[in-house]
């Protein structure tokens, strides 16, 4: 019998997962041991410092290529620079979920098991302090994604995805009005989701079963092993592509990319708005992450046969992405349906099998990542006596009362819709220049026309909100407290710096543009 | 002098006034146009500055600076200017500060900032000049994209009827050529050694079929902007629902980005290509010259029946740079100038009648003349500036066009010269039909239409006038900067001019 022998674990490498999912747990008890009025405050702000800790791990670990925990976990470029992008983007999203002044109570419900609609409902949404275990929920979360685009091996990958998946699925049944369509929003990405997931596995088990067919070669399901069993294959490949078949439905899925898209319009309309934000920013960073680290290092040698199919489903992405945003007349449905026609550039990105390629996915999703929450963020601040109005037609007229916000918001619609001097138009560069290099010319055509489709519905909200007269019906903006301000002052900074002078975080991405096996 | 960063000054000078006046108080609007003003007269001085500092028979580009800006992607704010663009940058340096001026009152009406106007007019002029100084290609895209948005609003936020409509039209066929042109310029990166300097590209060795399909990437973008037929349907909108001083700078600037892209990018960049696609946009171009007059006969707007004829004179400048020849060329760019000069003149003067009126429809005038004879006089200037009568200076490009034309290709020739014709027609019947004749009752209850041209408005007329007849009689000054720029041009695209047959006559003679 073969000895079992401990794997040497790099405790500073795994620092800032580790900061993540500690605090969650601290996270916990602080809900069992804190008083009620002083929750808020703390587990804000332990979320916030453990958010800040594990950014500032990754910024000491930035020089590391390695792989550790018996080959789970490979800290290397791509990994640091998506946690550190990840880390960033939910430090936003936690000023959102932290945000009590824009709303009495906050956001999220302050009793999820009160009967919604019902007559205590209505007392907890008119004043009661929003439920705190959101803070533990999302670090958890936000814990699962740093593994996630981490992960080594494709079983660790299912367990992150999990971990990451679970609180976010708790945490869209968690807004304080509009319950019914929180909760079934919840419902819908919970089973949609347990789907995914279940493909997912399903895939891994099949990838494990191919490569136990290579001869003289140990089964596995980590990266490397996966990657020489492609390489050295030479019968029947069926188990290989119906297993990589099953891994991208479950990635892409998370990824929101069409036709495993149905959930996104309904998820992000009915959850928090912070939420969905944090959702629209992080959730892509690590479903791409993942896409990225499975395509590139475990099947790069398979990459003539499933760029094909990759390519028509990024194109029908896009399709389906900017088509329907057309027809939306909510505001969160339609950044649902531009999320989904980005996910549709970004696999342009992902089929670039280049350093280019890659740096420019990575660009392309931290940019992506501080324009939408600096939007979901504005989405927060328009409302009126029941909340958030996001029906479009509310929205008109109000660059009359509140030419400050619109202003701000029409500057984020115009870096979506890709006009140059916004991170929209660098980061679309950094993208369609690898595909071209690459020889993907027809993802960038489909790219392009796509982009002048979703240009409508940006510009239709911009002619709402200026060139439409005020009506009765127009809601006033709230003023933002300081947690909202701090979020979007640093998503319209980013997006407006990232668009100017892009190079910094070009060479960044740049330089942590290579995988380790 | 010469070593001074013109075009850099001269890109952001604008930018800075508009921020200063866009901070001044909305309640002093007074105070926002002077400041706007006397900013736009600053960068005038500084363009004939430059105007005198260049030298006719140095290099094709001078003014020549450089400042690294996305080094991943080899982008560097490269300036540069050769005769065409020098050209150009005059005329948005001398339209832009006679456009303030006849925007005076405009944004009064509007119920919005008035401050704001003037910055948005500000922030276009340095977007514009900006697009012409550019000689590093995604520099030009981002200056190319960045001019819709200040564009939009002036449409959007101060035009008159239909003012949503036609501004969202106006972004969105600017945005479609635009996207094309985005995925040529990547495309023309990746095979022109991922560099964007101009000059660098000019060298590049560009596949054929891939050279087609960039140029068609490029020519849509330009053929919506400028716009030829039959991209042409978001200008008559844009310019009738435009404040008349936006409109001007429309057609008389905004629209000269697409035939100047043609002769700076298109041509030079993918001569096999120009000329292969040669006769489909010299087809272009005639039919443009003969359906857009066509249209313009038919108008009742005022702006719209002015747009239409823009389009009709974008027919005759597409036709003179795909001909080929120096003599078109030159008449083309200085077309591009004198168009700028005649139809921004008329554009405003038929402000200035709007204005007054309170409507734009040719049929609620009649008879004006006798009300405001120095109004109707302008106009009727105007009029035959844009129609080409001898003695102005439309007539030297339209001649140069055609007589460059017909060396090269008589059919297209003849028909862009029954163009003329048309031009009279509407030219002549949309004066007739506003300033002369019985006088419409109607107008003498309106109190505007007793008030002729004030001093700010004299003003306003008096140097284009001066200008247009001056390079009527005169177009030296302007021809000797253009021609070594466009000999240069066609030189890339690899034509000479054909030799003159009149010369063997002139020999046997002796």
């Amino acid at each position: 019998m073969t000895e079992l022998k401990l794997p040497s674990i790099d405790y500073a490498a795994l620092a800032p997962i580790l900061i993540m999912l500690g605090a969650a747990l601290v996270g916990v008890l602080v809900e069992a041991f804190v008083p009620r009025r002083l929750r808020n405050p703390v587990q804000l702000l332990l979320a916030l410092v453990a958010v800040l800790a594990a950014l500032t791990m990754v910024i000491l670990n930035a020089d590391d290529r390695l792989i550790t925990a018996g080959h789970a976990i490979a800290v290397d470029g791509p990994t640091l620079f998506l946690q550190g992008a990840i880390l960033i983007l939910a430090a936003m999203a936690l000023l959102l979920i932290g945000e009590r002044a824009v709303e009495r109570g906050g956001a999220f419900v302050a009793h999820a098991a009160v009967t919604a609609e019902s007559v205590d409902d209505r007392r907890q949404a008119a004043g009661a302090g929003g439920t705190t275990e959101v803070y533990p929920l999302t670090t958890f979360a936000i814990g699962g994604m740093l593994i996630f685009v981490a992960a080594n091996d494709l079983l660790t990958m299912f367990i992150s995805l999990e971990v990451f998946s679970l609180p976010l699925y708790l945490l869209c049944a968690l807004a304080r009005r509009r319950r019914l369509l929180s909760q079934e929003a919840a419902l819908k990405y919970f089973m949609l989701g347990a789907y995914a997931s279940a493909f997912f596995l399903f895939g891994v088990a099949l990838v494990y079963g191919f490569t136990s067919g290579i001869p003289n070669r140990a089964a596995g399901v980590d990266f490397a092993t996966v990657h020489a069993a492609v390489a050295e294959s030479s019968s029947s490949q069926v188990l290989l592509f119906a297993g990589m078949a099953l891994l991208a439905i479950g990635l892409l899925f998370k990824a929101a990319a069409a036709p495993f898209h149905v959930w996104t319009p309904d998820v992000y309309q009915g959850a928090p708005t912070p939420v969905t934000g944090f959702m629209a920013a992080c959730t892509k960073v690590a479903a791409f992450g993942a896409l990225l680290r499975v395509f590139h290092v475990a099947f790069s040698g398979a990459a003539w046969d499933f760029t094909p199919v990759l390519g028509a489903v990024a194109v029908l992405t896009m399709l389906i992405g900017a088509v329907l945003a057309v027809t939306q007349t909510d505001i969160k449905r339609l950044l649902a349906y531009s999320s989904i026609a980005n996910a549709g550039y970004l696999l342009v990105g992902v089929l670039a099998p280049s350093k280019d390629g890659l740096s420019g996915t990575m660009f392309y999703l931290v940019a992506y990542g501080f324009s939408v929450i600096a939007a979901f963020a504005v989405v927060t601040l328009v409302r009126d006596a029941d909340g958030e109005a996001t029906h479009l037609s509310r929205w008109a007229g109000l660059g009359r009362r509140s030419p400050f916000f619109a202003a701000i918001f029409t500057f984020i619609l115009l870096a979506f819709a890709g006009i140059p001097l916004t991170s929209g138009f660098t980061s679309k560069f950094a993208i369609f220049a690898p595909a071209l290099d690459a020889n993907q010319a027809w993802l960038v055509i489909a790219g392009v026309l796509t982009s002048m489709v979703l240009a409508f519905p940006y510009l239709r909200v911009v002619v709402m909100m200026w060139l439409s007269e005020p009506g009765d019906a127009t809601p006033t903006v709230a003023v933002p407290g300081a947690l909202t301000s701090a979020a979007l002052v640093i998503g319209v900074l980013a997006t407006l710096v990232l668009g100017v002078a892009p190079a910094p975080l070009l060479d960044l991405a740049n330089g942590a543009a290579e995988f380790v096996r | 002098m010469s070593n001074f960063p013109f075009l850099s000054v001269l890109t952001v000078a604008p930018l800075v006034g508009a921020l200063v006046v866009a901070l001044l108080p909305r309640r002093s609007p007074d105070l926002a146009k002077l400041v706007a003003f006397a900013w736009s007269l600053l960068v005038l001085v500084l363009s004939v500055a430059m105007w005198i500092a260049f030298q006719v028979d140095g290099d094709r580009f001078q003014f020549r600076e450089s400042y690294a800006w996305i080094p991943n992607w080899g982008v560097n704010f490269t300036f540069a200017a050769d005769g065409i663009a020098l050209v150009m940058l005059m005329l948005i340096a001398i339209l832009v500060p006679l456009v303030i001026l006849a925007s005076w009152h405009d944004a009064e009406s509007s119920k919005r900032s008035v401050p704001v106007y003037f910055a948005l007019l500000l922030v276009l002029e340095c977007t514009m000049i900006g697009v012409f100084a550019a000689a590093d290609v995604f520099l030009f895209y981002v200056f190319f994209e960045v001019m819709l948005v200040p564009m939009y609003f002036l449409i959007g936020s101060y035009g008159g009827h239909q003012r949503q409509y036609a501004a969202v039209k106006f972004f969105l066929y600017s945005l479609v050529g635009g996207l094309f042109m985005l995925a040529a310029v990547i495309g023309l990166w990746v095979v022109g050694g991922k560099t964007f300097d101009w000059q660098a590209l000019s060298q590049a060795e560009i596949p054929t079929d891939t050279a087609r399909w960039l140029f068609l990437g490029f020519f849509l973008a330009f053929a919506i902007k400028a716009p030829f037929f039959p991209f042409h349907t978001w200008l008559p909108d844009a310019g009738g629902a435009a404040p008349a001083g936006a409109a001007a700078l429309l057609v008389g600037v905004l629209d000269k980005v697409g035939t100047f892209g043609i002769l700076r990018y298109c041509l030079p960049l993918f001569p096999e290509a120009s000329k292969w696609f040669a006769p489909w946009a010299l087809a272009l171009g005639v039919i443009g010259i003969i359906y857009a007059a066509l249209l313009a006969v038919g108008q009742n707007d005022l702006k719209r029946l002015v747009s239409y004829t823009s389009i009709a004179h974008f027919g005759f400048i597409g036709v003179g740079i795909f001909a080929f020849t120096t003599q078109a060329g030159t008449g083309a760019v200085l077309y591009m100038l004198n168009h700028g000069l005649a139809t921004g003149l008329l554009f405003l003067v038929v402000g200035m009648l709007i204005a007054r009126r309170g409507s734009a429809l040719i049929s609620d005038f009649g008879g004006a003349g006798k009300l405001v004879p120095v109004l109707a006089g302008v106009l009727f200037f105007a009029g035959l500036a844009s129609l080409a009568l001898p003695g102005t200076a439309p007539f030297i490009s339209e001649f140069l066009v055609l007589i460059g034309t017909f060396t090269t290709n008589k059919p297209v020739a003849v028909i862009a010269t029954l163009g003329i014709i048309l031009a009279a027609a509407y030219v002549l019947w949309m004066v007739q039909r506003t300033t002369q004749g019985t006088l419409n009752p109607a107008l003498t209850e309106v109190d505007g239409m007793r008030r002729d041209l004030s001093l700010r408005e004299k003003v306003v007329v008096a140097p284009l006038i001066a200008l247009i007849v001056l390079l009527g009689f005169y177009p030296k000054p302007v021809t000797d900067v253009i021609n070594p720029a466009v000999k240069a041009t066609m030189q890339d695209v690899g034509r000479t001019d054909p030799a003159p047959e009149v010369g063997s006559v002139q020999e046997a003679a002796k």
